[in-house]
This record gives structure tokens, sequence and C-alpha cells, in this order.
């Protein structure tokens, strides 16, 4: 065989390598799209969930945003504080005093392992489509359906459904990014301050006897927990007993009054423990 | 000759209970819950208050609202309240609760006098508070009022009844056929259309020759003998096999100079045209496999259900579903408090030994739903996206065009609840295409 084949085979082969290496190192520069070094540093701080609770499509979205200046430095809502810090720590700025996080909270007791049911339920196991199906099977029209829709959509995995066919939120795990929020058919899910000790775990506006027909642990409107509260800080609007946070101390005297036990006190879950 | 269709199902008639026997008049219930929004289009307001006597044809809703259409008393007696009832929908809707007094007395009927002039017949046809009573409940003067430019050639009467156990349209056409006539007339001279064509389907070879035999020698007006297939009855799909023009997406029969009424709307028009009677009765037809005695029945609007399964003899075995309309496209009931409406055409009963509650799978893709579809659509896609919440991707599969024939969820062995996924859809893309405008 040949050698000198050998030899014009590898030059021929090492020689185009190189000249589009070349050409490569040429456009590279020449191409270069140019990216603020701060939206990839962001990025990287960025908890990169694309969970879309700040507004933004997703985490890269989010931190061009806050590196234009059009989004504020806290914009990331699943970060929390301590992403915010670290993100004004690139930008050269500052966060504000850190506030109390606020916590996703399921504001029902009953469901389906309480609630009786108005009919068999046979289709897509799914809150929105249930609710859609003759205003949902269970009887009372404003307690979760429990059907999961909220344990889909939560990017972090904080949901799970217990056993009582409710959702149980860890509050360890949860960020208040509202997506669960705004799924919920029936708008019971609320973002309510970590420091509330209290929950009420009802959402029903009828009048008492209503609620008591359908639900042992519905709120009753009895005004029970407005007369015990020595802080003032709950009230009964709507016929729902409603908590302002900035007053409640958590002394828990109102959990102790309430005849249906539908205001309990938060541990580390947001349903019932 | 009759052609098959490319679309649809063969479906179990399971109408020989029922397609034998004489329309019966139901007795008085001992209340009368009477809905104020009976059809497409905004609800009534109430003319009436607690107390007050009503007498049978006396209006107790209006509103000025076109796509509407008035609502009668069916009944005489006392109004004992006007208070939120259960609806077939599952909602609670304000209603007109009577309680009858038995004397049956009634407000004087007037025909339209002088000569019919297309005008008279649409003023006659609303004043009767007449819907499309094969289900829709579409108010059927907006369909006698053609828009400005849009000419109508040929109407067709829908006397296909092609869900199975329905029988009242194919009752009525055999009790009343001259009337079926003088209605499609009335409705042929109030548009300005040259032909007439009555469809029925082939299972109902008794109508087609009686209606045959009374329109031989006429040249416009013709029976149309059609094939079995489900869903023939369907609006649309009635336009295609009679006169081979398809509706375009999102259009109107108008727009191809087509106009479809019902045949029980048809008969109840020359009703309201000739002797100025309003809509306060209809026939429909109880009948399954969960009631004693199946029957035709001439039910007052308002009646509950539960009174006419009664009526029939009770339920037969421990029931366990009741569907208020045909049982493709009718909706379960979870109570039997429910009032017939002007758009029920029946109740269907089953044992609970024949409700079948099991799981759905996922879909494998068989294709059985895209071969079913009337309307060509790619059902099983459209489900796997509305279950994933994209509505956009629904909404480019045209979703929109679906006629809830619920063919789809009837040929797919993995048991998926299609329509539920298209009404699903449907819904939010009505919601937002409202927010939007």
């Amino acid at each position: 065989m040949d050698v000198s084949l050998i030899l014009k085979a590898s030059l021929a082969l090492s020689g185009m390598g190189l000249i589009l290496g070349a050409l490569l190192a040429v456009a590279s520069n020449f191409f270069a799209v140019e990216i603020d070094p701060k939206v990839e540093k962001i990025l990287e701080v960025l908890p990169g969930l694309n969970c879309g609770a700040c507004g933004y499509a997703g985490c890269e979205g989010a931190a061009e945003g806050i590196a234009k200046e059009e989004a504020p430095v806290t914009a990331c809502v699943a970060g929390g504080h301590e992403v915010a810090e670290q993100v004004a720590v690139i930008l050269g700025k500052e966060v504000g005093a850190k506030g109390v996080p606020s916590k996703a909270q399921v504001e029902c007791g009953g469901g389906r392992g309480k609630v009786a049911l108005r009919y068999i339920y046979d289709g897509e196991v799914s809150c929105r489509m249930a609710q859609q199906v003759a205003c949902g099977p269970l009887l009372c029209p404003y307690g979760c359906l429990g059907f999961g829709d909220c344990v889909e959509v939560c990017p972090f995995g904080a949901i799970t459904i217990g056993e009582d066919h409710l959702p149980r939120i860890d509050w360890e795990r949860c960020r208040s990014c509202g997506l669960c929020v705004e799924t919920c058919p029936r708008d019971i899910i609320a973002l309510v301050p970590q420091t509330g000790r209290v929950g009420v775990f009802c959402s029903s506006p009828e009048k008492g006897k209503a609620v008591r027909s359908v639900c042992e642990v519905g709120c009753i409107a009895c005004k029970s927990c407005e007369k015990v509260c020595e802080f003032d800080a709950i009230k009964v609007e709507n016929n729902l007993a409603v908590i302002d946070y900035d007053k409640c101390t958590g002394c828990g005297k109102c959990v102790e009054k309430c005849p249906t036990k539908c205001l309990i006190m938060c541990p580390k879950e947001a349903t019932k423990p | 000759m009759v052609k098959i269709a490319r679309w649809g199902t063969y479906l179990p008639e399971t109408k020989e209970k029922t397609s034998g026997r004489l329309i019966e008049d139901a007795s008085l219930p001992s209340e009368v819950v009477i809905p104020l929004c009976q059809h497409i289009g905004a609800p009534c307001d109430p003319l009436v208050e607690k107390g007050d006597r009503v007498l049978i044809g006396q209006k107790i809703g209006d509103t000025e609202a076109f796509c509407s259409a008035p609502i009668h008393a069916s009944v005489s007696g006392e109004v004992i309240g006007v208070e939120p009832r259960p609806h077939f929908t599952g909602d609670c809707l304000l209603s007109v609760v009577i309680a009858p007094d038995g004397k049956q007395e009634s407000v004087e009927f007037a025909g339209v006098s002088g000569k019919l002039t297309p005008q008279k017949v649409r003023c006659a046809v609303r004043e009767a508070g007449l819907v499309g009573l094969g289900g829709a409940a579409f108010p059927t003067h907006v369909k006698l009022c053609p828009p400005e430019g849009k000419s109508i050639d040929s109407v067709i009467i829908n006397g296909c009844e092609c869900e199975p156990f329905i029988t009242c349209d194919h009752r009525n056409m055999l009790e009343k056929t001259d009337l079926l006539l003088d209605g499609l007339r009335i409705i042929m001279a109030t548009v300005e259309a040259e032909k007439g064509y009555i469809g029925i389907k082939m299972n109902k070879l008794d109508a087609i020759r009686k209606v045959e035999e009374l329109v031989a020698g006429e040249e416009n007006v013709k029976v149309a003998r059609l094939d079995t297939k489900y869903p023939h009855g369907a609006e649309k799909q009635l336009i295609k096999a009679i006169l081979e023009r398809e509706v375009p997406s999102g259009g109107l029969p108008m727009d191809v100079g087509a106009l479809v009424h019902n045949a029980g709307t048809t008969i109840a028009i020359s009703e309201a045209v000739r002797e100025g009677k309003p809509l306060t009765e209809r026939v429909l037809t109880v009948t399954g496999p969960g009631v004693k005695n199946p029957k035709n029945l001439r039910v007052k609007i308002g009646t509950p259900i539960g009174h006419l399964i009664e009526e029939c003899g009770g339920f037969e075995g421990e029931p366990g579903k009741v569907i208020m309309g045909g049982p493709m496209t009718g909706f379960a009931q979870f109570s039997i408090d429910v009032p017939v409406v002007k758009g029920t055409s029946g109740v269907i009963l089953f044992p609970r030994d024949q409700v079948k509650i099991t799981p759905h799978d996922p879909c494998f893709r068989c294709g059985r739903c895209i071969r079913a579809c009337p309307v060509f659509l790619i059902p099983n896609f459209i489900g796997l996206y509305v279950e994933r919440d994209m509505i956009d991707k629904a909404e480019a599969y045209s979703v929109m065009d679906c006629i809830e024939c619920g063919l789809c969820g009837y040929v797919c062995p993995a048991r998926r609840p299609m329509v539920q996924y298209m009404k699903y859809a449907k819904g939010k893309i009505m919601a937002r295409r409202k927010k939007i405008s």
C-alpha cells in the first residue's frame, strides 16, 4: 500500500479542519449575539422551574425582564426573599425589608370525605371539568371537589391529596406562586400570610342553616369567634369568618370556641392537621 | 333510493316499545314548575307574582330581546312562588311555580285573521312562544326572519328522530300529518321558499307512506327517505343528506339557502298560526328499560319528571339513571323534581344494573372517533389537548364546529368522556370570546 495515499488523505482532512475551524472562529466573533452578562448571572440564581408565576413565560424571560429593569428585583415569586437578595447583589440594588411570605391555603375542611354527593360523577377526573357537569357532584356548591387540579399545576410538588380527599399544602415547599389559586374552579385556595396561625376552613357564603344541612364542619356564621377575640381580629362578613392577619396573634381562643371546628390552628400544613 | 352517508354509525334503535303506542294525555301534577329560561337566548322576566291566579295560555314571562321566546302558563291555578328551582342543566334557575286548581280554564286564543302575511306569521309564532322542539330550543321566529340579502329556497322538515328510544316525532307525524303539511306550507310561504322536503328515516316506513300519500301529486313538496344512520337529524347533516349542500364552518343553514324545522315544531307552528294556541304542552316519550309501561305522553310544560314516571307505572327495578332528552345528547338528572321544558323530547330510564360506571383509559389512537365524526373533526386529538388544558390547540382543531352528537364517546373503546372534553373546550372558548368582545 502506498504510504503517500494515507499522508495525502490525512493532510487534506486536517487542512479542511483547520480552514473550517478558522472560519467558525471568525464567524463566532463576527456574528456574536450580544447577551447582557447580567441576564446569565440572574438566570443562574433564579430557581429555574419555569413556573410562570412572575408573569413571564419562564425564568429566562424573567431574567431578561429584571436585567432590563422592566420587572423589580423581587419579581421571582417562587424564589422569595433569598433569590431577590441575590438578584439585587448582581444589579447593585437594594431589596426592601423581608416581608412575611404568604402561603397557599385550601379554605375548605369538608370536601368529599364529609359532604354527601348529589350524583355519581363518571367523567374526567378533574375539578374544572366536574364543575361543568351540573355545577359539580358535591352537595355543597363551595366545597373542595378534591380531584386534584391544584396538585397537577403546582410546580413545586407542594400539594398532595390526603385520604379525606382534601389537598394538603406543604408550607415548606409552597413558594406562593399562586398557580393553584388561579386554577381552582371554585376559588377556595387563598394566599395567607405565614404568620397567620388561625385559618378559616370554609368558603360558603350561605346562611348557617343551609351550611349545616350539607356539611358538619362549615362556618355557620354564629359569631362566637367574633365575640371571643380580644384583638378584634376576626369578623363575620357575608356569613363567613374573616381573619385580619395584621391583628391576629394566634392566641387560639376562637379555635377553642368554634362550634363546628372550621377554625383551625395551622402548624406546617395548610389543611387540617 | 336511499343514500348511505360516509359519516355516522348505526345505533341500536330500541324504539319498538313506544313507536306503536298512541299519544296519551298525562294527568295534572300537584305542582307545575315553569323555568323562565327554556330556550337559547335571553331569559325571560317574570310577569306574575306570588298569589296571582293564572289561566292556561296566559303569558307569565317575556322579554324585549329579539332572540328569546315568551313563556306561558300551562295550567290554570295559583302562583305559589317565583323562585329558583332545579333545571335540567343542573343549575337552579328562576321559575314560576303554579299549583293547578284542576279547572283548566284558558284564555281565549285567536288565530291569524285574514290573509297570512310573513309579518303576521312571525308575530303569531313569537307570541305563541315557539322554540325548536327537537332539543336545542332555538326560538322559532328568529329562524323565520332571514336577514337581508339571504334567500331561502328550500325548507326541510326534520322528521328523522335519530336518537334511539325517542318516538314522539314519529307519533306526531302519524297522528297530525295534516297539521305537519299545513305548517310546512306556512313556513314555505313565510320565507318564500320554492321547495319543501320532509326528511324521514327508513325506520319509520308507516310515517313515510302516510306523508307520501298526502303529498302525492304535489310538485314542490317531497318526502326524502333517509338512511337510519345517526346523526341524520342534526341540522347541517340533514341539509347535506337532502340538498347535498355543505354549511360552512361557523355558518348557518341560511348561508346555503336552507331552513330546517323539527316535525313537532312545524305542527306547533300550524296550531299557533291557525288557532293562536301557545306552546303550553308538548309530546314526549317516557321509555327505557327502567320504566314499567313506556308511553308517548302529551305533557304540560313544567310537569316534574317524577310525575311522568309515576304516570308510566313507576320504576322497573332499582333506578339507576334518568336521562332527559335522547340517550346520545340528553342530560342525566340527579333529581326527578326537574320539570319538563319546551325542548324535552323524552325521559329515558335505566335500572341500576344496566348502568356501568367504569374509569376511562388513555387514548390509544385507534381512530374510531375520527371515522364516526359527522363534522369530520379529529376528536381524539381534541380530547387529548383538552385533557391537558391546551384550549388554543383544541380551537385550532375546530372544536367549535362540534355538534355534540356524542358519537365519539359512544364508539370509544377506552370509554373516554369525549363530549365532556368538547363541551369544556367550547365553554372556555365562548367565555374567552365574550371577554374580548
